[in-house]
């Protein structure tokens, strides 16, 4: 019985920060018909940026929350950089696009390896969070819960965003038909640059907070990419339901499918992608046939 | 700007160049004046240029020392980066050897890289020393032109097995390792003397090689006095990690990946504990061992691990053939003859000697990670000495046997 609640709880967990990941990649891909193939490289630069001022690298050494703000916000304006100077430049461009941002994904691997060296770094768990929770025989580390709770916070804070406010409002235009959303007034290519600085924030902001549980390390970037493709694939592209729920599945995929057919691991995370694909290509709660 | 070539000039200098091509340089009378030639094969990008990027160090530190001469013949090193893949390794060694003309190959660092190559390095006579631990490249299927300075996979296991039953005195495990073949022989040699000496192990998890997460194996390691880890690369960071995170307390066994010295820097408290059995140990005292420690924290402000240890070992290997054979590396297989039979008194990993199918017999370190000074360190408790690929076992019958793999020996119900 604990191990099936120990793996419960932990799909949800690790569901929770497949939402951070996912939720930018989604809205990028959404409204800018952009593959963001870089999404792990943001992933995997939020991480080493924020554990370089969490262990001190500098000298300058920060509380883990306020890192993760930093790294936040310099790959936000990484993100919105590489938007305007180059993807801009490959508008409707498809495969032009996934070239671009493969590229740069091999870039910035390379960047990393260059400047944090090929050893893996170890992010301590922020000290109010160390520790366990137990129920009866239950016995759960504080740290995972409160990603959950994180998750959740900027699920609510996203749909809040994207529901109830006017940038919102326009990002949805934008998404369901750009060319209309132009012509009443919307000023989609500026929407364009806020939604991918967006989304590079998410990434990085996931990279720093799965920090403590995955250290950060080299291939960071490719271990975590296809992850957020099948959450996008299968949860639809440009809804946030979709990347939440699409979340929440893999988690349940990934840790059940290791746990009970290990051999099968990766054929279990990927056959829902392929049926997805097939019978809903739209995904679950995307709004339109990518 | 680009410089206008016109059709004057590119026919003059092509000529030139032929004419430079047609004329034969004379051939030095005494062969060892030509520099020998040491290539590298290594990886400095992707996942797996932490080990890779050692490697070089690690050679780059024994050629310093030697100031780039070897038996009276100058050096010429040349790196080749494989990127980390099989068609990537093949490449780069054809390169080295029919481009750069290299007498001696160092590397490949993985057992996948080295598979690619092996038929083709024994084709060309070309003589290989790499630390990939691929069990059969000695035993079952040995190449004549290989040879192994550091361990096979289950080298440091076998050892290994034998301090967790008797001196750890455990008695129920459970083995957790990567889902590929260093993964299985390493654990197939540690369960095969494990239940010799009176253990059992109860179950065996084969995660992928990427698992960001590694809780639903954690939560099925149960009723057990032991857990036998057997990761590489960042892995056993991660897995130590999330390990203490799930609140298991297990006493946790090892290889010479698992808990290698260079992963200290990156390690936390969760692996205080830790017993890892490693060919190398930073701590040996030998005169090689401190020489080459205090060359790369003066070159590299970091302590060296298995890997660096193990391509300065090789270097050592490559020079104390062209001794014994006078600097001549011309016949290769004289020349491999002659680094098959070196014995090493002063290595700093101890003594060495070579067995018949080309693998090295040494001292394996049992270590238990301790903190000292507010510094983690691997600490030697005790020494195996002479150890060979075979253990203690026959070799006739161990090569009967089927190489260790995912189901051999099988977990007893």
């Amino acid at each position: 019985m604990t191990f099936w609640l120990v793996l419960a709880v932990n799909s949800i967990t690790f569901g929770g920060l497949l939402f951070l990941l996912s939720a930018g990649f989604s809205l990028i891909f959404g409204l800018m018909r952009i593959p963001n193939l870089t999404h792990g490289s943001l992933f995997m630069l939020g991480a080493y940026i924020g554990a370089t001022f969490v262990i001190g690298m500098l000298g300058v050494k920060l509380n883990f929350w306020l890192a993760a703000l930093l790294a936040t916000l310099a790959v936000a304006m990484m993100g919105a950089l590489a938007e305007r100077l180059l993807l801009r430049r490959l508008p409707g461009d498809q495969m032009a696009q996934v070239l671009v941002t493969l590229g740069l994904s091999f870039m910035a691997a390379d960047f990393c390896l260059m400047v944090w060296g090929g050893d893996p770094l170890s992010v301590n768990t922020p000290s109010t969070l160390t520790g366990f929770a137990r129920f009866g025989a239950l016995v759960f580390p504080n740290y995972r819960l409160a990603i959950i709770v994180i998750a959740v916070i900027v699920a609510i804070a996203l749909w809040l965003l994207l529901e109830r406010t006017r940038l919102g409002a326009m990002i949805r235009a934008g998404v369901d038909d750009p060319d209309m959303a132009r012509v009443v007034g919307i000023r989609v290519s500026q929407l364009f640059t806020i939604v991918f600085a967006l989304g590079a924030g998410l990434a990085a902001f996931a990279g720093i907070i799965g920090g403590p549980i995955l250290s950060v390390y080299p291939g960071l970037d490719q271990d975590m990419l296809p992850l957020a493709l099948v959450v996008v694939i299968l949860g639809g592209t440009g809804s946030l339901l979709g990347s939440f729920v699409g979340s929440i599945i893999v988690g349940f995929i990934y840790n059940f499918g290791q746990a009970l057919l290990p051999e099968l691991a990766y054929f279990v995370l990927f056959l829902p992608m392929l049926l997805v694909l097939l019978l809903r290509p739209q995904g679950l709660f995307g709004r339109h046939v990518p | 700007m680009f410089r206008k070539v016109t059709r004057r000039k590119f026919m003059a200098g092509t000529a030139a160049g032929a004419a430079v091509a047609a004329f034969k340089f004379p051939t030095p009378a005494i062969a060892q004046a030509a520099p020998f030639k040491l290539g590298l094969l290594t990886v400095k990008t992707g996942p797996l240029a932490q080990g890779g990027i050692q490697m070089e160090q690690g050679i780059v530190t024994f050629l310093k020392e030697k100031n780039y001469t070897f038996a009276g013949r100058k050096v010429e090193f040349i790196s080749a980066d494989t990127g980390g893949n099989p068609a990537g390794t093949k490449t780069k060694a054809q390169e080295l050897i029919e481009r750069d003309k290299v007498d001696t190959i160092v590397g490949p660092l993985a057992a996948f890289e080295l598979l690619a190559i092996t038929d083709y390095i024994a084709q060309q006579k070309t003589p290989c020393l790499s630390l990939a631990a691929a069990e059969d490249m000695t035993q079952r299927r040995p190449n004549p032109y290989f040879l192994r300075a550091s361990a096979t996979s289950s080298q440091a296991m076998h050892p290994m097995a034998d301090f967790a039953a008797k001196e750890l005195k455990l008695k129920r495990m459970i083995t957790i390792s990567e889902d590929f073949a260093f993964g299985y022989e390493q654990m197939g040699g540690f369960q095969q003397t494990f239940e010799e000496n009176g253990g059992r192990i109860l179950k065996k998890l084969w995660p992928p090689i990427v698992t960001p997460d590694y809780t639903p194996y954690l939560a099925q390691i149960e009723g057990v006095d032991g857990v036998c880890q057997g990761f590489a690369g960042s892995n056993p960071l991660r897995f130590m990690k999330q390990y203490a995170a799930a609140g298991l307390k297990f006493p946790v066994v090892t290889g010479e990946t698992g808990g290698d010295d260079a992963l200290l820097r990156s390690f936390g408290d969760e692996a205080l504990g830790l017993y890892s059995a490693c060919p190398y140990t930073l701590d040996l005292n030998t005169e090689s061992n401190k020489r080459f420690v205090a060359a790369m924290n003066k070159d590299y402000s970091v302590d060296p691990g298995f890997y660096c240890a193990g391509l300065y070992v090789n270097g050592m290997v490559v020079e104390a053939g062209l001794q014994k054979t006078g600097g001549k590396s011309d016949d290769k297989a004289a020349f491999m003859a002659a680094m098959k039979s070196v014995t090493l008194t002063d290595t700093p990993r101890g003594p060495i000697k070579f067995d018949h199918l080309g693998n090295v017999i040494g001292d394996i370190f049992i270590r238990h990670l301790e903190k000292a000074n507010g510094k983690l360190i691997n600490k030697t408790v005790k020494t195996y000495n002479n150890v060979s690929q075979f253990w203690t076992y026959d070799e006739k019958r161990f090569l009967q046997q089927p190489v260790y793999s995912r189901d051999f020996p099988p977990v007893k119900s």
